[in-house]
């Protein structure tokens, strides 16, 4: 992967307007981006790519994306790939269950691309010092 | 044998010349009296005594047949002597011999050993006398017809023998008549069985003088009153005792006077136990014997006894009476006292008792009308009828007759229905002694009995309708049971529905706002002024609409019971700037002043910081929507004394009237609720800060009028409520 290029994104969300919402601006912003509709995708180009941070939305069709990161986090190869789980759920227990399943951050939507591109930023950052 | 004295004498002895006038005296006796040998006798002794100085003398004649000698008079001799005064004729006696002698014959006694009666000639004491045969003056066989004995007889023999001659003519004259031997066993024959009635009264009799000494006494009263010497000493002092008493108490009697009974007290000599006596005492006149006091001792011990005891019964009998009498009283108390009527009936049907209450049925005052009368009579009639069987035995003892008769009252001539109850009493030997009715009135019994049946009824039927009620309750208890059931499933439904509608307005409403974001930051090139405006315009309404979702969204999350408190420290103070800087844009475009009004005396709270901003970022945006000119004022207030923290936003708005104050805290209202209000929102704001300071142990507080501004006040306390 060259290194002139921003880092990868993988943005997971079955919503299409929102991901390529997301895709576009990450782009606009000098970010690499890949997507993925649902969790096993997420897996497949998680597993191909190892990207940067992963953007999970946690309500998808067939594998949801509280299992995709379960099952990214138990593995070698993907575990210290920062998760921000993005979700419409405002209800209480959300964010905790999302981080019960291994999410590293927690964004609400709707959440305007800028805010999201501060947060990937800052994600970011916390693993570069690591 | 008893305490003897000489007879008294009646004439006093004068010795004197006979004379011819001496002797016409005793002739002139003799003439005038013809019919009595004993009183020829005695007055021939008398004059003999008087005119010769016979001291001494006795007249015996003779029963030839019987060979008897038989005393007719005494002089001067023991009157006691007289006794036994007949005795047989022995021809060995001396006396038989002077009898057949021609003249006056000198007798010793003493030469003579006869039967045990003795002889006359004992009469006249030791010594010789002079024995003179009586004869008729015809010469006879030479037996004489009777004795004088004389002592002495020295002497004056002519007289002697003239009284003699004198005497025995009479008495021959008197046998001649064949009265002498008739009389002389006729008075043996009283005497003796004078003698035997005396001895067989079982009360001892006494003659005794005014002296007290003992003349004559029966047999009985020998046994009290004599002893001889060989009979013991007990006996003897007893009857010496007795003697004592008995002399005490006739005294004690002629002192006192007359002759009423009285009281003594003596020994029995041979048992030695203490008798009573009654002594009957009267004196008798005598007039040869002087005055006597006979005295008859009745033995009342037993009776004494006897009188003790009826005493004795008496005095219980009397006792027993006063408790029949105490008994009887409180029967008649009881019988009084209770309410039914009570008669009690005699065998022969007559009413013999009755209680005030059966008063009140069987009899009728005076003055009564008519009719209480005739009720009265109706009543007798009935009760009769009733008890006549139990008083012809129809019925068996210890039976009890039952029925029930109409009574009619006497006043009101009202029928009472009575229940007789009758039963018989039975004297000790099964007779019928009474009859007792009671009679029970059955109209309260009856009119209970219906009331009871009424209470019943009611009862019941209350039951039935308890019955009901709590049946219909039960029902309407499931009904409602299910309904919250319902209702809860509705309303937990209702929540997810709009979690979901929630989540499903986001996701679009994210693209619409992400895209409008995306365009005025130039991603897709530059824009024209006028496109830029537009895009603005739809950021903004994008945004409100946000707003209102997420309104409805709490407002979900706290009726579901959602709403996660999550506490921290914190000054309010530091919210106030948080607050205005977060409204920055929407008070610029105001044209109004915001004044915060901190408090450096506010200490920290454990509350929920973001909930606390949201209700004070909430009131200040009200504030901001409903006042057009003036200032608002952000105050914290901090009242040590309650320990709670307050902060009021002020502003110089168009107010709320006072009646409108709850109505502005319901879901979804404002004051003006009309499709073409003025002011735009959910109307869920206050509705939600109110919940929201509620969940934190908080309020909210207004103080408004219209056209007068309006101060909204959030207190919370300083630590979370438990």
């Amino acid at each position: 992967m060259s290194t002139e290029q921003g880092p990868l994104i993988l943005v997971v969300d079955d919503y299409e307007d929102a991901r390529e919402m997301y895709a576009e601006y990450l782009r606009f912003c000098g970010f690499r981006v890949a997507e993925a509709r649902n969790g096993n995708e997420a897996l497949e180009q998680a597993f191909t790519l190892v990207p940067d941070l992963i953007l999970m939305d946690l309500s998808l069709p067939g594998m949801d994306g509280w299992e995709a990161t379960r099952q990214l986090k138990s593995d070698e190869r993907t575990r210290n790939i920062p998760v921000v789980a993005l979700t419409g759920h405002a209800l209480a227990g959300a964010s905790e269950s999302a981080q019960k399943a291994g999410c590293d951050s927690f964004v609400t939507k709707p959440c305007l691309p800028d805010d999201l591109v501060a947060e990937v930023r800052r994600m970011l950052g916390t693993v570069r010092n690591v | 044998m008893t305490p003897l004295r000489p007879a008294r004498t009646l004439l006093r002895p004068v010795v004197s010349p006979v004379n011819d006038a001496a002797r016409l005296e005793l002739l002139e006796y003799f003439l005038a009296h013809h019919d009595d040998p004993s009183r020829y006798s005695h007055a021939s002794l008398e004059w003999l005594a008087r005119y010769v100085g016979v001291k001494r003398s006795v007249v015996l004649i003779v029963d030839r047949e019987a060979g008897l000698l038989v005393r007719s008079a005494g002089y001067g001799i023991p009157t006691e002597d007289v006794e036994p005064s007949v005795w047989s004729l022995d021809a060995r006696d001396p006396l038989a011999v002077a009898l057949s002698a021609s003249g006056p014959t000198v007798v010793r006694p003493g030469r003579f050993d006869g039967p045990a009666q003795g002889t006359p000639s004992r009469l006249l004491g030791a010594g010789s006398f002079t024995a003179v045969p009586l004869r008729g003056g015809r010469g006879d066989d030479g037996n004489a017809l009777g004795l004088m004995l004389l002592r002495p007889a020295n002497g004056a023999a002519a007289d002697i023998t003239w009284v003699a001659t004198v005497l025995g003519q009479k008495l021959d004259q008197i046998r001649g008549r064949g009265s002498l031997t008739d009389e002389v066993r006729k008075l043996r024959r009283e005497r003796s069985l004078l003698f035997t009635i005396i001895n067989a009264v079982t009360d001892p009799i006494l003659l005794t003088d005014t002296e007290g000494r003992l003349i004559v006494a029966n047999a009985r009263a020998e046994k009290l009153f004599a002893a001889s010497e060989e009979e013991s000493e007990g006996r003897r002092r007893a009857v010496e005792l007795n003697n004592m008493l008995f002399s005490a108490a006739l005294s004690r009697s002629a002192v006192e006077g007359g002759a009423e009974a009285r009281e003594l007290l003596l020994v029995d000599p041979s048992e030695g136990s203490d008798l009573l006596f009654e002594v009957l005492s009267s004196t008798v006149e005598d007039p040869r014997e002087g005055t006597g006091i006979v005295s008859v001792l009745r033995n009342i011990t037993d009776l004494r006894r006897a009188t003790e005891q009826i005493e004795e019964n008496y005095q219980r009998l009397r006792v027993l009476e006063a408790a029949a009498r105490t008994e009887r009283d409180r029967l008649n108390l009881i019988i009084d006292s209770v309410a039914d009527p009570i008669i009690v009936t005699d065998p022969t049907g007559e009413t013999v008792l009755m209680n005030a209450p059966a008063e009140d049925l069987f009899t009728f005052p005076l003055g009564a009308p008519e009719s209480a009368e005739r009720n009265v009579q109706a009543n007798d009639a009935h009760f009769s009828s009733f008890i006549s069987g139990l008083l012809l035995g129809e019925t068996g003892p210890g039976e009890i007759r039952r029925g029930e008769i109409g009574l009619l009252s006497p006043t009101t001539s009202e029928i009472n229905p009575v229940e007789a109850i009758a039963g018989k009493v039975m004297g000790e030997s099964g007779e019928l002694t009474a009859v007792v009715t009671i009679l029970h009135d059955r109209r309260e019994a009856l009119e209970r009995a219906r009331l009871y049946e009424q209470l019943k009824l009611a009862s019941d039927e209350l039951q039935a309708r308890v019955q009901a009620a709590t049946a219909e309750l039960a029902t309407q208890n499931e009904l409602l049971r299910r309904q919250a059931i319902e209702l809860e499933q509705a309303s937990r439904l209702k929540s997810q529905f709009l979690a979901n509608m929630s989540h499903e307005f986001r996701t679009p409403l994210n693209a619409i706002l992400g895209y409008t974001h995306m365009l005025l930051q130039g991603v897709a090139g530059d824009l024209s002024p006028a496109a830029k405006r537009q895009l603005q315009r739809i950021d903004s309404n994008g945004r409100h609409l946000l707003t209102i979702i997420n309104e409805i969204l709490d407002i979900t999350r706290i009726e579901a019971g959602k709403m996660p408190i999550q506490l921290s420290e914190f000054n309010v103070n530091d919210i106030v700037p948080e607050v205005m800087a977060e409204l920055d844009p929407v008070v610029g475009r105001s044209k109004l002043t915001v004044t915060p009004r901190l408090s450096p005396f506010a200490p920290t709270v454990r509350s929920d910081r973001q909930k606390v901003k949201q209700i004070v970022v909430n009131l200040l945006s009200n504030a901001l929507k409903f006042t057009h000119q003036g200032g608002i004022d952000i105050t914290v207030q901090y009242d040590p004394y309650r320990g709670m923290v307050s902060v009021s936003v002020s502003d110089t708005g168009i107010g709320i009237a006072p009646e409108h104050h709850e109505r502005i805290f319901e879901d979804f209202r404002q004051v003006d609720d009309s499709p073409s209000r003025q002011y735009g929102g959910t109307g869920l704001g206050l509705a939600i800060c109110r919940r929201l300071a509620t969940s934190l142990g908080g309020r909210i507080t207004l103080r408004s009028n219209l056209g007068q501004g309006s101060t909204f006040t959030l207190t919370i306390p300083l630590e979370p409520p438990q």
